[in-house]
């Protein structure tokens, strides 16, 4: 039987997975982390149908429950490379192991917020991440930096993205809906808090975004102001000032939240920019590089070797599930060629 | 009378069709990288000057592009060239240099 890597757990490294093994292929997955899809578990509800993270957890657990995967979890791969007649893969123990093709699914990670010191995130406690915000909402306890429930929550786009002096210039994509989608937690869960978003461009691309962005200004009264932030500063009483121009009123803007929510962008993940080093397939920014975005973009350019999901580019989960699937067809037709060879 | 910020212009129509653009593209040339301003904000909101008085940079800018020059020269002896603008700005737009570059196109055209 022929033998595939996948290197991460993710939902794009589980749904390939799932979908060789049902195909016929031995498969095995290799997650750094003791546990898979770490970067579902942070969070509460996924737009745009606000399910529950957690019934995606379980969906995509189910599916490695198959003899055609073994798990390894705990193995972080370090280097991959192709040894004449297979790929071979060492982890960070010096351990090796050997496939006929590699999936590389080693997403990302989001933007260290403390790089932009002018909006002081580890220095106010009232300045958090979109992810701090993530675990807040899951855990039903929205709290200020005094503990206290917040009266005025705000969100900033673009924090690492957009932005040269962060150095990415790209867009990370999922920010502007994500911002919505807590928004509206923010005000479900407090009902008297007001929720203001500062935006540049407000980017609803995918399906039920813009209807999601209506309903946040029609049934949650949240506000959205355009222009952004250009410095925070912490107030007396543990509040934090803001400082903005109104881009459409074209004055100048100031004002106090209980909380400032740092929308951080999507980076690739250390995994990722290694091993898109260590293969030479690494692109702009340290994502993976694929052939053709229209054509070949599981493909990297290496034979038996592919890439899916958010270690190519910011993606929804849905999209990178999508893209998995892609992935997965790209690999079984590979196999099926060496076959012949064979 | 309340003041709506916008001193620099009477409330009419723009007409695009009408404006002369020739001083924007000679600003383009002289400091290429405000091709890329996309707008934000950012400038003026950080911007020393604002803080004592109405100036924004953005909207002086904004005036520019848009081919409207009336009262901006005037507007410009706000700016104390302090940089603070060039510092923040995302798309990396160079605002020291092209308010320089503003300021001298205008004083040509005035004289
Ligand atoms: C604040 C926030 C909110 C979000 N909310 C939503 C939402 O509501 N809806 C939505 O659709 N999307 C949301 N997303 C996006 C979502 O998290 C991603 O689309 C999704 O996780 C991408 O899946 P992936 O499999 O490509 O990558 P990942 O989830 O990053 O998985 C990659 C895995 O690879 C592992 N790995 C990396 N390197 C190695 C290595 N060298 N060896 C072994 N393992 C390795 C990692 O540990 C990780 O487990 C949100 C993102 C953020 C930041
Ligand atoms: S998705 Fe929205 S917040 Fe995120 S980088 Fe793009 S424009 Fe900015
Ligand atoms: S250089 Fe001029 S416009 Fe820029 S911040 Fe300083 S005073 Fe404001
Ligand atoms: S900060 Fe830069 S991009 Fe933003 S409005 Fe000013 S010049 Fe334009």
């Amino acid at each position: 039987m022929k033998k595939v890597a996948i290197i991460g757990a993710g939902p794009a490294g589980i749904e390939a997975a799932s979908i060789l093994a049902r195909n016929g292929v031995e498969v095995t997955l290799f997650e750094k982390s003791e546990t898979p899809l770490k970067n579902l578990q942070d969070k509460a509800f996924l737009f745009p149908n606000f399910q529950s993270a957690q019934e995606i957890i379980d969906d995509l657990s189910g599916k490695l429950l198959t003899d055609r995967i073994t798990t390894a979890f705990g193995v972080d791969i370090a280097d991959v490379k192709w040894q004449g007649a297979e790929w071979k893969l060492v982890d960070s123990k010096e351990q090796t192991y050997v496939a006929d093709a590699v999936l590389i699914a080693t997403g990302y990670q989001v933007f260290d917020a403390h790089r932009k010191e002018e909006l002081g995130y580890g220095i106010y406690k009232g300045v958090i991440t979109s992810l701090d915000m993530e675990q807040m909402i899951k855990h039903g306890k929205i709290l200020n930096a005094n503990g206290d429930e917040p009266k005025r929550v705000t969100f900033l786009q673009c924090v690492g993205s957009r932005d040269e002096k962060s150095g990415n210039h790209y867009c990370s994509k999922i920010c502007c809906v994500t911002a919505v989608k807590q928004a509206i937690e923010v005000r479900k869960q407090l009902p008297k808090c007001e929720a203001s978003v500062f935006y540049m461009d407000l980017r609803m691309w995918g399906q039920g975004f813009e209807e999601m962005y209506r309903t946040a200004q029609e049934k949650y009264g949240v506000s959205f102001v355009r222009g952004r932030i250009s410095e925070a500063a912490g107030t007396f009483d543990g509040r934090v000032q803001l400082k903005s121009e109104d881009t459409l009123m074209g004055l100048p803007l100031k004002m106090n939240t209980d909380l400032l929510v740092l929308m951080v962008g999507m980076e690739a993940s250390c995994g990722t920019k290694v091993l898109g080093k260590a293969c030479d397939i690494s692109g702009d920014y340290g994502f993976i590089k694929s052939v053709n975005p229209h054509l070949y973009d599981n493909e990297t350019g290496k034979p038996g070797l592919f890439a899916a999901g958010t270690c190519k580019r910011p993606m929804s989960v849905s999209d990178s599930i999508n893209d998995a699937r892609s992935a997965a067809l790209a690999i079984k037709d590979y196999l099926d060629t060496i076959k012949i060879e064979n | 009378m309340i003041d709506f910020g916008f001193a620099l212009k009477q409330t009419r129509q723009e007409n695009l069709d009408k404006v002369s653009l020739e001083k924007y593209h000679k600003l383009l040339e002289l400091e290429p990288s405000f091709k890329r301003c996309f707008q934000c904000g950012n400038c003026s909101a950080t911007c020393s000057a604002r803080q004592f008085t109405d100036f924004s940079i953005r909207r002086v800018h904004t005036s520019f592009r848009r081919g409207e020059y009336d009262g901006l020269a005037q507007e410009l002896r706000k700016c104390m060239l302090c940089g603070k603008c060039t510092l923040v700005c995302p798309r990396g737009v160079n605002l020291r240099s092209l308010i320089i570059n503003m300021r001298q196109i205008l004083d040509e055209t005035e004289k």
